[in-house]
């Protein structure tokens, strides 16, 4: 079972998303790292580039699949997480921590859409079958 | 271990026989254009490139010395005589530039071939041009694309796909600058009827379907889906991936396909060459026959011209400095030729009855059919997902046992929608007795899993190599040799 | 029936196992009225020994010409080893190298080839080829255009010193996906592009520019001057280039101050034979900087479970069996058996004696533009290396055809595709003519053109024929 903190929200493509004041972090889950397999290389957005909800923004790969990741909250790109550009391993290591992708400066604070731990944990087991 | 070649070179060493003589003359070429280091080419004899290219060519599975079940690429056996025949001098000195008058040879094989294709696929006209089965694709979507343009239809800017389509349709599609919608397929290996008529509409340009699919099962509704797509207004696209499965029973065309390619290389029997070349002709509908790719070869009496802007106005264009893949087109002419109409329906029988044959084999030594109730066509599907969870293996590790028994192993993994799936096609020219040897290979390999699943885990071990690292090799790209930089090979 | 080894009783038990009664029933899933398919045209079945004669007479009526055609397509001498060995079975009759442990010999080879192309080309890496030099380029302009994603608008320079069928192939596949193709003039005196006419295209937004080298018509485009043109107006250099002549000329990777981004071209001149046309391969080369938008396949080193030195497709998740409407390129195939030819020709040839075939062709060239230079009716425009552009005082296609009769092919009519330049022909040369074969040509190209009626010229032929 892949772990899946109570802290944090979630998209229903595997991203999760921490809210820290003004910014949020982007992540890929334990799940989605774990059904990929040993990432081989990351394409991440732009720095200062504006991001839609949804929008593909960035790319994860491992050697036998790639998997776009999908923009959970409209915002301006603050930071990427440059290490793991050259170590794409930290992914798959720590998904929820050293594997942080992107943080975005949201547009509005808008996390409707965004699912808890629980509700993550429910479309996991489902997608299981 | 095999050394690179680069690795037997010596400074100062030349095969002496092949070198051009030198002269005194001087070169008139200005000095700021000329190179000024020496390229990193080998420096061998003769004999030291013979032998060292003969021992690599050992390193490989081929159609000629292993068989070869890898579904959807019909790896069926390569005539000698035709690849003989393709390297006369007359041909292989010939330029692609000469004028017709000098070409006649070619150009008769080329027409006929094109004629035979018409035949076979009911269509009215074909462009030899298209290099391999995805530039045919090409081809054939912006054909698409051209004829709904040419009548001013431009809203229409999806093609439909379904999920279990090869991966080079929807790529070909936004090649050709649409938007791909998938339509899903229902439990019997059919297209989802509903699904389909949900997504079709006023922006839909064409479907790109296969049939046989790459389920191995023939679309039963093929009428009803094209009357659906006919109605709304688009194209349908044949895939001619599995052509070999219907060769001379049943024509693209009269399903109501409108525009197609044959790979070659498949359904024609020209060799596959370790990945190339291949050769992807486009077939057409009459509406479709005038945005073909040129040049195509026209027979005005007994003489053979190359077409001209004037013959066709609307075609897409060129998609190659000369005429394709010719040596490949002269293959594929004279396997034709060798077959005839029956040899070709034979095709078609044989593939089948070969399919159906190890699936009965297999079905009663317990394997699972991906569509039990279905009927095979020249491919068919097993699934290991029961011996993946029961046995801790999967489709990947008894594909590489299968190596050690000098089989080439099946297409693994595809199409995506079946889990840990094996597809096989054994093609039509392979012996009922290989057919056995097989199954009895598979079914013990099922044995060794229960018996010692590590066996498969660690599978092959008689080949050169063992499992390669793969994330190795795509996170520390390694893509030339250089002497400083490569890892220690002792 | 040819190829099916199946004997009657095989037949009979094969039914039995799958239960049913004829073979017609294995189709029964496939509706009544699409099974009636006639193909009786299909031309009747020849036996090995009937296609043998067939095949000998056409391939008869193609060739015993002299040719003096490049454009695109060069013949030169391919040592004999280099298909005796290519066309093993091994090499020829497998599969594209997905089970990496079963085509250790097809991938070493490619990893060879990789590092022999992108040395030749003074590049990072190379792909594995593509179908040919003109979708080649093709694919070097979509790179591009993925690659400098920052342009507003997609538009490329393709000089019309770039070869026209290049030129058409690019435009039937590019512009399907949006991007701009401007043609822009060479010089008609010097038959290259100046910098006098790329200033006229400083104010555009350029993605890329293309340089030809050697250019259509043979002659040598300053590529220094225009590699740091283009790279000071931000866009991408794509060279496409003659591969043979890499080991004379400077190589696209040292052009200018940083380089060429891209380079492509047409591998036929190392190895492939002429073949009217095909198969023949593409090259792909790049900056390691934009390897990922590299289409196509790519072979990677790597070590196996003991350790042990082995080769793999590598970088696959690009590519359209995996990222399907994502995917850099829909490719699937290369043109392996080719490029197995043309990594064993370089092997045999090496570093000097391919360097040597450019010179000798270049001097062969000249020695041949000495002799014209004889001929007062005769005007060589330019052209230094495979080729040159000559001017006659009558029509071109009148001249080739009765050189043809004379078993002469004479060059390249370019009065189609360049009718600025008058009746004008491109003559090709290369290391495979010797001096009577120069002598020959220039005699009958001077007796052809003396003559000016039809009637006169049939009469010179009747005498030729004695030559």
């Amino acid at each position: 079972m892949n772990a899946i903190p109570k802290n944090l929200k979630y998209s229903k493509s595997h991203e999760w998303i921490r809210q820290d004041e003004d910014v949020i972090t982007v992540g890929i889950t334990d799940h989605a790292q774990c059904m990929l397999g040993e990432l081989v290389y990351v394409e991440l957005p732009e720095p200062e580039s504006s991001l839609e909800l949804g929008q593909e923004c960035a790319v994860v790969e491992s050697v036998k699949a790639a998997a776009d990741v999908y923009c959970p909250i409209s915002g301006e790109v603050v930071e990427i997480n440059e290490a793991i550009l050259e170590n794409p391993q930290l992914v798959n290591d720590d998904p929820y921590g050293k594997g942080w992708l992107f943080r975005i400066r949201p547009f509005e604070n808008d996390f409707k859409q965004l699912l808890n731990a629980e509700q993550y944990t429910k479309q996991v087991a489902s997608e299981a079958h | 271990m095999s050394q690179l070649i680069f690795e037997l070179s010596q400074h100062g060493r030349v095969a002496k026989a092949q070198q051009p003589r030198p002269s005194s003359q001087k070169l008139t070429l200005p000095a700021h254009l000329l190179r000024q280091d020496e390229p990193n080419l080998p420096e061998v004899s003769e004999l030291q490139a013979v032998r060292h290219y003969t021992n690599l060519s050992r390193r490989n599975f081929s159609i000629d010395t292993q068989f070869y079940p890898l579904g959807s690429c019909t790896m069926k056996y390569n005539p000698r005589g035709v690849h003989k025949l393709a390297m006369l001098e007359g041909f292989l000195h010939h330029h692609p530039l000469s004028l017709d008058m000098n070409s006649q040879g070619f150009m008769a094989c080329a027409y006929e071939l094109q004629e035979m294709l018409k035949t076979v696929t009911g269509m009215k006209g074909v462009s030899l041009t298209p290099m391999a089965g995805a530039q045919g694709e090409f081809a054939g979507v912006a054909m698409i694309r051209a004829y709904h343009e040419s009548r001013g239809d431009t809203a229409r800017d999806e093609i439909l796909v379904p999920d279990a389509a090869h991966g080079t349709n929807p790529a070909s599609a936004v090649q050709c600058g649409y938007k791909v919608r998938e339509i899903p397929t229902g439990p019997d290996g059919n297209v989802d009827i509903e699904a389909l008529r949900a997504a079709v509409g006023p922006n839909t340009a064409g479907i790109m379907l296969t049939n046989p699919s790459t389920l191995g099962v023939f679309e039963q509704k093929i009428q009803e889906i094209a009357a659906i797509i006919h109605k709304a207004g688009g194209l349908l696209y044949y895939d001619g991936a599995n052509l070999n499965a219907i060769l001379g029973k049943v024509r693209p065309g009269d399903m109501g396909f409108n525009v197609m390619h044959i790979n070659l290389h498949k359904t024609f029997a020209t060799p596959h060459g370790g990945g190339g070349p291949g050769g992807g002709p486009v077939a057409a509908c009459e509406r479709l026959a005038p945005f073909l790719p040129t040049p195509i070869v026209i027979k005005n009496e007994n003489h053979y011209r190359w077409s001209t802007e004037k013959d066709f106005p609307h075609t897409i264009g060129r998609l190659s400095a000369f005429m394709g893949n010719a040596g490949i087109i002269l293959r594929a002419y004279m396997y034709a030729r060798l077959l005839g109409p029956e040899g070709m329906q034979r095709v078609a029988e044989f593939a089948t009855l070969n399919a159906n044959y190890l699936l009965a084999r297999l079905k009663k030594a317990g394997f699972t059919p991906a569509y039990p109730t279905r009927r095979a066509s020249h491919e068919f599907i097993i699934t290991l997902k029961t011996e993946a969870k029961e046995l801790n293996i999967s489709a990947l590790d008894v594909a590489k046992r299968l190596l050690d028994y000098s089989v080439h192993a099946p297409t693994m993994y595809f199409p995506l929608l079946v889990p840990e799936c094996l597809l096989i096609e054994p093609t039509e020219t392979e012996t009922k007795e290989v057919l056995d040897h097989f199954a009895e290979i598979l079914i013990k390999i099922l044995q060794e899993a229960k018996e010692n699943p590590d066996l498969l885990h660690n599978a092959p071990y008689s080949l050169p190599v063992r499992r390669l690292d793969e994330v190795k090799a795509a996170r520390e790209l390694d893509l030339t040799f250089t002497k400083n930089t490569g890892p220690d090979t002792a | 029936m040819p190829f099916i080894p199946h004997t009657e009783k095989d037949v009979k038990d094969m039914l039995a196992t799958i239960g049913v009664a004829r073979v017609d029933d294995l189709f029964n899933e496939i509706p009544d009225n699409l099974r009636k398919a006639n193909i009786n045209d299909v031309m009747p079945s020849l036996n090995e020994m009937e296609l043998s004669r067939l095949m000998h007479e056409r391939a008869n009526q193609d060739g015993g010409m002299k040719c003096f055609i490049g454009a695109g397509a060069y013949e030169h001498h391919i040592p004999a080893a280099v298909w005796e060995v290519a066309t093993r079975g091994e090499f020829m009759t497998a599969y594209t190298p997905y089970q990496a442990e079963a085509s250790q010999g097809t991938l070493q080879l490619l990893y060879e080839y990789q590092t022999m192309m992108a040395s030749l080309m003074a590049l990072d890496v190379s792909n594995a080829s593509l179908y040919d030099g003109a979708s080649a380029l093709a694919e070097a302009i979509l790179m591009a255009a993925r690659s400098n994603k920052k342009k507003t608008r997609q538009r490329i320079l393709l000089p019309l010193s770039v070869h026209p069928h290049y030129r058409e192939t690019v435009k039937a596949i590019v512009t399907q996906q949006g991007i701009d193709i401007v043609e822009i003039p060479f010089d008609v005196k010097k038959g290259c592009v100046t910098k006098e006419i790329l200033e006229k295209y400083s104010h555009d937004d350029v993605t890329a520019l293309v340089i030809p080298q050697p250019n259509f018509f043979g002659v040598l485009e300053d590529v220094d001057l225009l590699t740091e043109w283009a790279h000071q107006h931000q866009g991408l250099v794509i060279a496409v280039v003659n591969p043979m002549s890499m080991s004379l000329l400077k190589p696209p990777g040292k052009w200018g101050q940083n380089g060429a981004d891209i380079a492509c071209g047409e591998g036929q001149p190392l190895g492939v034979p002429l073949a009217s046309g095909g198969p023949y391969y593409g090259f792909l080369c790049c900056k390691k900087d934009y390897v990922r938008q590299l289409p196509g396949r790519i072979v990677g080193r790597t070590v196996d479970a003991e350790g042990k030195q082995g080769f793999v497709l590598t970088l696959q998740a690009r590519e359209q069996h995996i990222r399907r409407a994502k995917a850099t390129s829909n490719i699937c195939t290369n043109q392996g058996l080719l490029v197995t030819a043309s990594t064993i020709y370089m092997s045999l040839m090496g570093p000097k004696g391919l360097r040597q075939v450019a010179v000798n062709s270049h001097q062969n060239l000249n020695l041949l533009k000495s002799k014209f230079s004889a001929l007062k009716n005769v005007e060589i425009l330019f052209g230094d290396f495979h080729e040159m552009v000559l001017r006659l005082p009558k029509s071109v296609d009148e001249v080739l055809a009765q050189l043809a009769q004379q078993k002469i092919q004479a060059g390249f009519a370019l009065t189609k595709h360049y009718p600025e330049l008058g009746e004008c022909l491109l003559v090709c040369v290369t290391e495979t003519k010797n001096e009577a074969d120069l002598d020959l040509f220039v005699n009958q190209l001077s007796l052809a053109l003396e003559k000016n009626s039809e009637k006169k010229s049939k009469e010179v032929l009747n005498v030729a024929t004695y030559f």
